[in-house]
């Protein structure tokens, strides 16, 4: 580069670096997110003890066909009891059944801790050593999957879900046709 | 049974093996059964991020689910897997992320280049200059070079 | 009354400060002497008010104040009084003050340092760095005041981060810090430099030791957190290419750059837009480190607590320093130009490339520390960089320079001829090489096939520098500091990559489970594992190891790993023992409790690991020996200025 134009070089690249910066600090409250590759590709396959009759296996197979979400729950992890009374509230709405993970918890306290706040889950399939739980690509709990008839993932939501998240994230993929699962086991 | 039943199986028989045959080893938490796996093994672990404690490698980080994915890398190793398929496993599920060593694909072709290309336009930019100042100094013909640093 | 003091205090400093900058910088402009005279008693007055605010927030964590926010959330009255000191610039808000307090001082040197130069230049170097005083005041107090009062105060406070509950705090801020803000000096040097529209070899001159000790401050500085992080981290590693190491890290390869290419202005008046440049971003690269480490921007376990924000002023700060200073450069650097030539052997010549390997090394670093930031904000996905990618990068362009540092110094100025120097260069490489190969082959086995290379490098960067002063020595000629200051430092860059290669090649490690009386082996030494107990101590419980190290039968060490639980903080960290020994540090860490008496260990031998931080010791010392040198302490100097910008006599503008 040649004569006097090489001199704004320094500047110019100084410009760009503060437009990437600027954008930087806009996206930085979501700086820990990791998006989840898994969006748009099949489910995990899954056959898993359920936590309520460890004799009986939740599987994947049985819910295909239908619309559902997986989430990620333990009752050591503090954000997931915050996240109790919206579960509770998606459960009473009836447009679609929560899958529950109960990850890497213990079985006592899984089930007293339901019996006591309520359980807002169709079924729930018990992780013991986490090892489900990595197949989905959880680094964290609550993480909630939105899994279409087809078992592709649509959508995942890292954190307690929040009314505006159920309101504008998770609703507006839904078909508008969905019938009102049953009730729970 | 599932695949991963018989591995756990199999790992839980090796290592009561292993604790049978070392008298002077005491339990190792997550050694393996040849040094080459071992040395496979330490590699992948150091290789990946802990998702939870960002900045440590899963070799490093005391949390449960940096435990829970050396115990799967280890199921995978002694499943027969090679590094790659261990290392696009978890690259499915985690996302590039996971990864210390950014892969060399479209989108991080330009890191990987960029400090070849500086190197090269830099040598290329210094011999420029140095082929004008030696010019000058081919017609300079005083020697009045100053000495010391 | 003391917090508000501490305040008022610092909101007279940003008055001072903004009357600095304005006075040095409008005075020379207008000519008028006397508010080019006002500029010291601004530069003392601001140093004194930032001094008693500093005081007065000292005070406040000694005397255990809970109502001042900023104490409540960073100590504890369980605190030991020596952490309650460090603990001020423990968090964002203390350090920007210890950021402005060191400034102050560096302001308060450079106004006597330059007392016996042309008075307009003085004043707007002083100008400068009032500029610079005043937006870090005012950031301060417009988004960080740590003078905040909680009403009602806590009973007591949230404490220290165990972490930094360690004499590593009290040290190594204080030490980077001044290297970082010393860069500053510099680029007021430059900008004086701009605005002045000069730049000849006695700028060049003036400059260079102001750079050289910023330079120094900043070499012990990361050589104080590296081995910080290495004896708390319990990893037995020091060195992660995170990204606030690397903040600090590129300041450190520019200012480099910069020592070296004002070794040529100094000399030759050559590359004055270049040294002009790099004089410029080398303190920038201080200001965008400054805004990486506190805007939350990059994921980082170093970071400070971070706001959009705080990112945000940081960045208006950037473009206006930054960006004017960058507009200065385009405008001016233009007029500079020179007419001397040098031959392609000529020490000219390898400064060149020495400046060429080391900004691309820093341009590496850089692109590595801000790929995810970049990555996201193009929406490329979510990228991590790590050491795979920096160190073989960053090799890539020091493995030349190491190989050419043996024969740039004894390059001759102008005519490259290395005469009578090749016959000992080439006898000293040879016997690099012997040693390199011994070492590598003969007392360790294994190892990488870049260690005989890097033994070599470093053996024979240490030879060759040995040559020049000791045939100064035996022909009875006096070495002048200068000279021996260059000699010390590049001798230490030689221990540094002597040891880092032998740490990186022949480290060696283990994490083993052992029961109470089992031993394990690593290497030639034994581990014999005694158990546990519970230990307390001011602020925290846990528990200790006993270890019994012991080589071919022969006792080495007890070693006591701890694992401590802080009481207020309730976090738990890992006290990990190091032995140190001459040649070899041997590191034991507590893992987990796997119960029954169980616990699992990582054992490591590290060969040479001190002598890393050892060398970066030496280099700094090398480099303030260097400064000491008689020419710097002349008046203006003797030789003629060369430049053909603007005014043609020397002086007073």
């Amino acid at each position: 580069m040649k004569g006097r134009l090489r001199f704004i070089v320094p500047l110019a690249v100084f410009g760009l670096l503060v437009v990437v910066l600027a954008i930087g600090i806009r996206q930085s409250p979501d700086k820990d997110l990791i998006p989840s590759p898994l969006i748009g590709k099949p489910a995990p396959e899954f056959s898993l003890p359920s936590l309520t009759d460890p004799s009986r296996r939740v599987s994947s197979e049985d819910l295909h066909g239908h619309w559902y979400l997986f989430n990620v729950w333990g009752t050591w992890c503090v954000s997931c009891r915050a996240e109790h009374e919206m579960l509770l509230k998606i459960k009473q709405a009836g447009v679609i059944p929560l899958v529950g993970l109960d990850w890497k918890d213990d079985r006592g306290d899984a089930l007293s801790f339901l019996k006591d706040a309520g359980n807002p889950y169709q079924t729930i399939a018990v992780d013991r050593d986490g090892s489900e739980a990595i197949m989905w690509g959880v680094y964290g709990a609550p993480e909630t999957f939105l899994v279409n008839p087809q078992g592709i993932v649509v959508y995942k939501y890292i954190g307690p879900i929040t009314q505006d998240a159920w309101k504008q994230q998770i609703l507006p993929r839904l078909p508008p046709t969905q019938s009102p699962r049953g009730s729970s086991s | 049974m599932s695949a991963r039943a018989v591995s756990i199986f199999v790992v839980t028989l090796l290592a009561a093996l292993l604790l049978a045959s070392s008298t002077a080893y005491a339990i190792a938490p997550e050694q393996m059964p040849t040094p080459q796996l071992e040395a496979r093994y330490l590699a992948l672990i150091q290789g990946f991020r802990c998702m939870q404690c960002q900045d440590e490698s899963l070799a490093d980080s005391p949390v449960d689910l940096a435990a829970d994915m050396r115990r799967q890398i280890r199921d995978m190793l002694l499943a027969g897997k090679t590094d790659q398929q261990i290392r696009d496993f978890m690259v499915s599920r985690y996302g590039y992320f996971i990864l210390f060593k950014p892969p060399f694909v479209a989108k991080t072709a330009w890191l990987w280049l960029t400090p070849g290309v500086l190197l090269v336009v830099g040598v290329l930019v210094a011999l420029r200059v140095i082929r004008q100042r030696a010019a000058l100094a081919a017609t300079d013909l005083e020697d009045n070079d100053p000495t010391d640093a | 009354m003391i917090p508000e003091l501490g305040q008022f205090t610092l909101i007279l400093a940003m008055l001072l400060a903004a009357l600095q900058a304005f006075f040095g910088m409008v005075g020379p402009a207008l000519k008028r002497d006397r508010w080019m005279a006002a500029v010291i008693p601004a530069v003392s007055g601001q140093c004194v008010m930032v001094a008693a605010s500093m005081g007065c927030l000292v005070a406040s964590f000694v005397a255990n104040d809970f109502s001042v926010q900023y104490v409540a959330e960073n100590s504890n009255s369980a605190l030991p009084v020596f952490y309650r000191v460090a603990a001020v610039w423990g968090s964002h808000s203390g350090s920007l003050i210890l950021w402005i307090f060191l400034l102050a001082c560096w302001s308060v040197a450079a106004a006597i340092g330059t007392q016996k130069l042309p008075k307009a230049f003085a004043s707007r170097v002083l100008g400068v760095l009032g500029l610079i005083s005043f937006g870090f005041l005012l950031y301060t107090l417009a988004t960080s005041n740590p003078f905040l009062r909680l009403d009602p105060p806590w009973p007591d406070g949230e404490s220290l981060n165990p972490i930094l509950q360690d004499p590593g705090l009290a040290g190594h801020p204080p030490v980077l810090y001044t290297g970082y803000v010393g860069l500053a000096v510099a680029f007021a040097f430059a900008g004086a430099a701009m605005l002045e529209g000069r730049l000849d070899k006695d700028w060049a001159r003036w400059t260079r030791p102001w750079t050289t000790a910023a330079w120094a401050f900043l070499s012990c500085g990361i050589a104080l957190g590296s081995w910080w992080a290495y004896y708390t981290l319990g990893w037995g590693g020091f060195w992660f290419w995170d990204p606030v190491e690397n903040a600090s890290f590129m300041p450190w390869l520019m200012a480099t750059a910069l020592i070296h290419s004002l070794a040529v202005t100094e000399k030759r008046g050559l590359f004055k837009s270049w040294t002009l440049l790099l004089a410029v971003l080398a303190f920038s690269l201080s200001l965008v480190g400054t805004f990486l480490v506190r805007s939350g921007v990059l994921v980082s376990v170093h970071s400070f607590a971070a706001s959009p924000t705080r990112g945000t002023f940081i960045l208006a700060f950037l473009i206006v320093m930054i960006g004017s200073a960058l507009a200065l450069y385009a405008w001016r650097a233009p007029l500079l130009k020179s007419e001397a030539g040098f031959e392609l052997t000529a020490r000219e010549s390898f400064l060149l490339f020495n400046n060429i390997l080391l900004v691309t090394a820093c341009a590496t670093v850089f692109a590595g520390t801000m790929a995810p930031l970049i990555s996201s904000a193009l929406n490329l996905g979510k990228l991590s960089v790590g050491p795979p990618y920096f160190n073989p990068t960053f090799l890539l362009s020091m493995l030349p320079l190491l190989a050419l540092l043996s024969l740039g110094i004894h390059a001759r100025w102008k005519r490259g001829k290395l005469g009578e120097r090749a016959r000992p260069l080439v006898l000293t490489l040879i016997a690099a090489a012997v040693i390199g190969c011994a070492v590598v082959f003969g007392l360790f086995t294994g190892g990488r096939v870049l260690a005989p290379v890097g033994i070599t490098l470093g053996a024979w960067i240490i030879l060759s520098s040995l040559i020049d002063p000791i045939d100064r020595l035996r022909r009875h000629i006096t070495i002048p500091r200068a000279v021996l200051g260059m000699t010390l430092a590049h001798i230490g860059l030689g221990i540094f990559v002597i040891s880092i290669t032998s740490v990186e090649g022949f480290t060696a490690e283990r994490d083993v489970a052992l029961g109470p009386g089992s031993t394990a082996q690593l290497g030639a030494y034994q581990f014999l594992f005694e158990g546990v107990q519970p230990i307390e101590g001011p602020n925290y419980s846990g528990v200790g190891a006993t270890v019994i190290v012991t080589r071919r039968g022969a006792p080495v060490a007890v070693m006591h790993p701890e694992k401590r639980q802080y009481w207020v903080q309730r976090t738990e960290t890992t006290a990990s023992s190091i032995k140190m020994y001459y040649t070899s540090n041997i590191l034991v860490a507590l893992g987990q409790d796997l119960g029954e008496g169980h616990w699992s260990l990582r054992l490591q031998v590290r060969p040479l690991v001190s002598f890393i931080w050892l060398a970066a010791f030496i280099m700094a010392a090398g480099g303030m020996l260097a400064i000491s040198d008689r020419r710097y302490r002349l008046a203006p100097a003797e030789e003629p200025a060369i430049s053909p910008v603007g005014a043609v006599t020397r002086g007073q503008a």
